[in-house]
This record gives C-alpha cells, structure tokens and sequence, in this order.
C-alpha cells in the first residue's frame, strides 16, 4: 500500500513496511548502519542508525514504515547522537586503524569518516581482549569486535546449519566466540564470506592481508555513502 | 649552587637526550654520557599480532623512516612464509625493484630533511650563532633560493614514496613475498617528468647536488675545525653486496677497522652468533658490539659515514655520486674516516646516490610488469625471519618468530641509532673534552650546548626509534663535580 512519510521535511510516497533504513536511502537520505546487511534480517544490534521517529529515538533498521511517520534523519542531536554511539564503539574495543589490515575495508572506519568522528569524547577503555587463532583459517581479532552479530546469525554449518560464531558472557564481559570444529569444516568462499561480512578486522582470513593497495581499497574506491545509496530499489 | 635554566628552541634530536658530564677536581672530563631514559615497548606489544601485521605496525615507530621499518619487517616477513632470502630464494624482479624504489626515495627525503633542515643552518651560521638565527627559518631569509629547492626536493621524494607505497606516511606495499602493486606509468611518468608544483628527475638531479656544494663551501672555510671536531675512532658497518659495495636492500653485513680491513663479514641472519648487547642501568638505549671484540673495540658505527667508510664506489651508472665518493675516500687517503662531521659530508653523498639510483630505477621497465609475489608451498611455513636494511640512520634489523598460527611470539628490533649508540657516547665525551677539560671555570655556554648537539646531530639519531621513547623531551645537559654534585643543568 502506497504511503506519506516525512523525511527531514520532505514529503514521500513509500510502500507501507519497507524498511526506514531503505525507504531514506531510496530518497537519497543515507543513514549510516553497522550491523544491518540489506536483504537480511535487522539485528538491531549497533544503534547506529538512530533516528527520530514521531518524537522518538529508535534503530531506522527495525522500524518498518507506516503511513503518517515524521522521521528527523540530519537534525543536529539526532546526528551528533549517532556520532556518539560510533564513538562509544572505538572507546569500547581496542580500534588501531593504522595497522589494522581492514583499514580502507573497515565499516566501522567508514562510517567513523561520515559521522565527522576525529577523536572520541569519551574515555577510552583499553578492555584487556585475547584473541583467537585456533581455528585453520580465521582468525578472531577481539579487540575490534563491535558485537554486531552479523556472523552469529548470517555465518552457518552449510550441513547442519549451527552456529559457528556466539557471544559469550554478557555486558562488559561479552566476548565473541567460534566453534573450531565448525569453523574448520568452512569451505573457503565460506571462510572469505565471513570476512568480509565483518564490519570491523575482528574476523580475518589467516595468512591474508594488506593485498589491496592503498587508493585501491574497497571504501578508497567508493564510499559507504555512495555505497548506501546506490544500493536502493528506485 | 646549581642552576637551571630552561633554552628555547627545542633541539633539533628526535626523541629524548639527555647528556651528563662527569669533571673531576682539575676540571677534566671523566666520563660523559647520553642518558636515554623512555621506554615504547613495540617489541612488546606486536605480540600476539597475526605476523602479517607486523611491518604495518612496526613502521608506525618512526615518522621518518618508516620505509626502513616497512621493508625490515617485510624481509623478515618472506623468510617466516618460506619465500625468502634464509631459503635461498631470489624475490621476483618487480617487487624487489619496487621494494629498492621506495626505499631510495625515503632515503633521499630523510636525508635532506636531516642534512638541510636540522644541519646546513649551522653551517652556514656557526655553532656559536643564536638559536633564533641557525634554524630552517635563519636560512629562509638567508638563502630562500636554496630553501625554495630543497621544499621541492623533498616533495618529490615525499611523492615518490606516495607512488610506491600508497601514502607519504606509512603507506603499505610489501606483502609476504612480494608487493601489492607495481608503478604504472603514468605515476613513472609524473615523478620523471614533473607537473606543475612538482620537479622534474633531472631537477632532482640538480638539487641533489647543491648540499655536497654546501658542504664543500663549508669546509674549505673551516676545514682545521670540522675535522678536528669529535673525530672519533670506530668500527665501521653497511650491508654489502657481492662486490662488497654498500646495498641499502640487501647483503652481507660487513665491518671494516680504521684501515678498511675486513673485521667481520658475515649472513646478517647469523647476527646472533656475532653480536651481542650490553646494557646501562641509566638508559633504555643498548650498546651492541661484536662479541669477538667486546664491548669497547667491538662497538660500530652505522650510517652514512659507517656506509662510506665500507663501500669501495657505486654503482657504474651513478657517475655523480662515484666521483663525490672517490673525493671522500681520497680526503682520508684510504683509510676510513672518523671525522664526525664528516657525516655530513657522506650524508651529502647519499642524497646524490639516492637521486642518481632513483633515475636508473624509473627508467627499469620492469616496474610496470605484474608478477608481484611468490607464492609459498604449502609446507614452506619457517615462522622465523630476520631482515635487514641499510636505513637513512643505518643498519635496521628486525627479527620475528611466530608460531603455526601466525601469531607473533617474539619480536627482536636493533635499530641503527643503537648501533651507534657507543660512538655518539665518545663524540659527546670528545666535545665536552675540547669545550671543558682542564679548564678553571667549567661553564656549560650556548656554544657548548650546541656543540655537543652538532655532534649528536651528525647521526642524525631517531631516539625514539632506538629507545622506543614515548612523547617529546628536552635535551638535557648536567654537568657534576667528582662527588657527584651538581654543577650546573640547563634544559632545552
């Protein structure tokens, strides 16, 4: 059923349930997102891409459209909101851009550049993480994991369709976890799938990095934005 | 009663030195030291990094030359997957030209930041000159001709090492085995033909040379004291090639005595068996020597003049850097030259070969070419690498071990200002010798002060590097009677 929705003001006409992540980047409003894959169930997980809603603060990855909805995208509190939560995020885990190998491939990164983020305005925990490098060919690197779930839920045993990755413990004590006996049955387009559905280089393929050269890289080429907005059903 | 007084500008040393003088009752220097008193940890702190990361990690050590710690890291990163030189493989042509090409454009770049930015503006004015005149900004208004060429100078070589690794500052080419992209043309092109704001080769060419006329110009006006200041004995280290000449890239290391003998040659993944450090309780900077010497006659030094000293010539179509060489090796009649600020004079040099290798390396069609990397076997994993490098400081090594994960279990860093770590002790103790030894009042003077700073300077020593010292601090130079008292301390 076709619908009015206002965006930042503006009038549009929409399907009714789309999503409002998609509908804003169908009029060329692009919200930035971490966990949300399009075409895959939200995961609600990063809050990234908060807005305002009818008044309220609420995930555009989880809010399906309705006819009448006042939706405040580039209001300044809203923006500087979502500046703070991606800022959250680099407080929380332990982010070193510079040697990181998913620098230029990094989402994190990427929406850190759009967001306008130069330093984050809260204290910088420096959480004591260990990594894993158990598993034959991934390697988790805990100190970047935004606990997006992205791999929990998208990443399976192409058998019996288990989950290979899970988060263990809760809060501040969460860690991102992986099943070696899984993890060493992944065919290797699965191994190179789960690296690249990481938003962050918390799950690298072991052996591999640094091959595409600086100016070449995947956000170098095209930004996230563009990315965003491109990827839209007009 | 002592004194401190607090001098501005800050030196011109990267990284935190501090120089104590040791006088007895007579007023005669006993001792003089340069304390080194911060701690980085990188050796640290890349453990547990999957090994792949370690030369984009390890290079954040140095703003400076980090192209140093990247193809270090590298090299020793081919030996740990089994493709490199400890296996006997030789790297593909293109990645190593690539490797050799960044290489020399960093080394041009730190050279003339070092040799026109922190040393020519002493020369030109004098030691004794006030700091507010002998500075990059004295000789903007004293000669902005000069200055105007070596702010392009090193543009191009900052754009030159843009082209090869991505970014003027710890950009990344060098993967396990091989690079990740080669030079296409039309980068090859821009850098040899230059655009609006940026020179040409054969400019860079022409510019290279205006610091060995600086020198020149220098020491014929003030020869009895540039090669009577700190000339100071020492072994001699480079990496060499199978002529013996110096290779920036790769080689034998060898060391050579006062009278170019041969005192060592040896695998530089051996260096274990032939080296060892020692250590002071009042610094975080280690002495290494050779082991068949011992702590004081095994004691090297590195860097432009270690270099000079070893090398015989250049290669043959370096035809400018050849005959500067020749005119150096002459001035000593042979033998190796231990005249401290005739670094200087190598340094000088070096930027003259770097420009006149950078133009044979531009024109290799072989940079354009696309086998990249060699491919381990799948049984090739070694998990153990050593690389070593000639950087703008000196000899560089980097050695890792990792275990079959990948994961970093060691980390062994020996960087060039190390090495030359006992060397830059004598020049101090040989400045403050000639400036306060046996004198009735023993008074630390600007020119003194600055002395000394010359004298470190010629190493043109990156601190932080070699101590992996953390933040900014002043020189500091203390001067203390027999019973320790202090004297006098004055802070820059």
């Amino acid at each position: 059923m076709r619908i009015h929705i206002t965006l930042d003001g503006q009038s549009v006409i929409t399907r009714e349930g789309d999503m409002l992540v998609d509908v804003a980047a169908s009029n060329g409003v692009y919200i930035p997102t971490l966990c949300y894959v399009r075409g895959k169930p939200c995961l609600g997980t990063c809050r990234t891409c908060s807005v305002r809603v009818n008044g309220n603060i609420m995930a555009a990855c989880t809010i399906p459209v309705s006819d009448g909805m006042e939706v405040e995208v580039n209001e300044p509190e809203v923006t500087d909101m979502r500046k703070a939560l991606v800022e959250l995020l680099f407080s929380e885990g332990n982010h070193n851009c510079p040697s990181c190998e998913k620098s230029g491939r990094c989402e994190l990164q990427a929406v850190g550049y759009e967001v306008g983020m130069m330093v984050s305005r809260f204290p910088y925990k420096f959480t004591p993480r260990t990594r894993d490098y158990a598993s034959n060919a991934l390697w988790l690197e805990r100190d970047r994991c935004i606990f997006c779930q992205r791999c929990v839920e998208m990443i399976r045993d192409k058998e019996t369709g288990q989950k290979i990755f899970s988060i263990e413990s809760r809060g501040t004590q969460a860690t991102i976890e992986i099943d070696v006996e899984l993890a060493n049955r992944m065919p290797p387009e699965q191994v190179r799938e789960a690296a690249e559905l990481c938003p962050v280089g918390c799950i690298i393929e072991k052996s591999l990095g640094f091959n595409d050269p600086i100016g070449k890289r995947k956000f170098e080429i095209k930004s996230i934005r563009e990315r965003a907005l491109e990827r839209v059903d007009k | 009663m002592s004194r401190k007084l607090v001098i501005d500008p800050v030196s011109k040393i990267e990284g935190h030195g501090k120089v104590i003088v040791y006088m007895d009752d007579d007023n005669q220097v006993t001792d003089a030291k340069l304390y080194v008193a911060e701690f980085r940890g990188f050796e640290k702190f890349v453990q547990g990094h999957p090994y792949w990361e370690a030369p984009m990690l390890l290079q954040r050590i140095c703003g400076i030359c980090f192209v140093s710690h990247h193809l270090c890291g590298a090299k020793a990163l081919d030996d740990m997957v089994g493709v490199g030189y400890s296996t006997g493989v030789q790297m593909l042509p293109t990645p190593e030209k690539m490797r050799r090409l960044g290489h020399y454009m960093q080394q041009l770049q730190s050279h003339v930041t070092a040799y026109f930015y922190c040393i020519v503006p002493e020369m030109l004015f004098g030691m004794d000159a006030p700091p507010q005149q002998r500075n990059v900004v004295g000789l903007v208004e004293a000669d902005p001709e000069l200055v105007k060429r070596v702010v392009a100078l090193r543009k191009w070589g900052q754009e030159g090492i843009k082209a090869v690794l991505g970014k003027r500052m710890h950009g990344i080419n060098s993967v396990p085995g091989g690079v990740s992209q080669n030079l296409d043309q039309a980068a090859r092109d821009r850098l040899i033909n230059g655009e609006e704001g940026l020179i040409s080769l054969d400019d860079v060419i022409e510019y290279a040379q205006d610091g060995l006329k600086v020198f020149k110009d220098f020491h014929a006006k003030n020869r009895a004291e540039v090669d009577a200041f700190a000339e100071v004995p020492a072994l001699n280290m480079s990496l060499v090639n199978d002529e013996g000449n110096v290779d920036y890239y790769h080689g034998d290391i060898r060391i050579v005595d006062k009278d170019k003998n041969i005192v060592e040659q040896f695998d530089y993944h051996d260096y274990l068996d032939y080296f060892s450090e020692a250590t002071e309780e009042w610094s975080y900077m280690k002495f290494p020597f050779l082991k068949s010497l011992g702590r004081e006659a095994g004691s090297v030094r590195v860097g432009a003049l270690g270099r000079l000293n070893v090398t015989k010539s250049y290669e043959h179509n370096c035809p400018l850097a050849n005959a500067a060489l020749e005119e150096f090796h002459d001035y000593t009649g042979g033998k190796a030259n231990d005249m401290t600020l005739h670094t200087n004079w190598a340094r000088a040099i070096e930027i003259l070969h770097s420009a006149e290798q950078i133009k044979v390396l531009l024109s290799d069609p072989d940079l354009q070419k696309d086998q990249l990397v060699i491919t381990p076997a799948d049984n090739a994993w070694i998990g153990e690498g050593v690389g070593v490098v000639e950087a703008p400081r000196g000899t560089l090594l980097h050695h890792y071990r990792a275990d079959k994960a990948g994961n970093i279990t060691f980390a062994n860093l020996i960087v060039a200002t190390t090495q030359n770590n006992t060397v830059m002790n004598r020049t101090i103790r040989s400045v403050a010798d000639a400036y306060l030894g046996g004198k009735e009042q023993a008074e630390i003077t600007e020119g003194m002060m600055n002395a000394i700073e010359v004298g470190i300077r010629a190493y043109d020593p990156c601190l932080s590097c070699a101590t992996h010292a953390m933040g900014q601090m002043p020189l500091v130079i203390t001067l203390l009677d027999a019973d320790g008292k202090l004297i006098e301390e004055k802070i820059r």
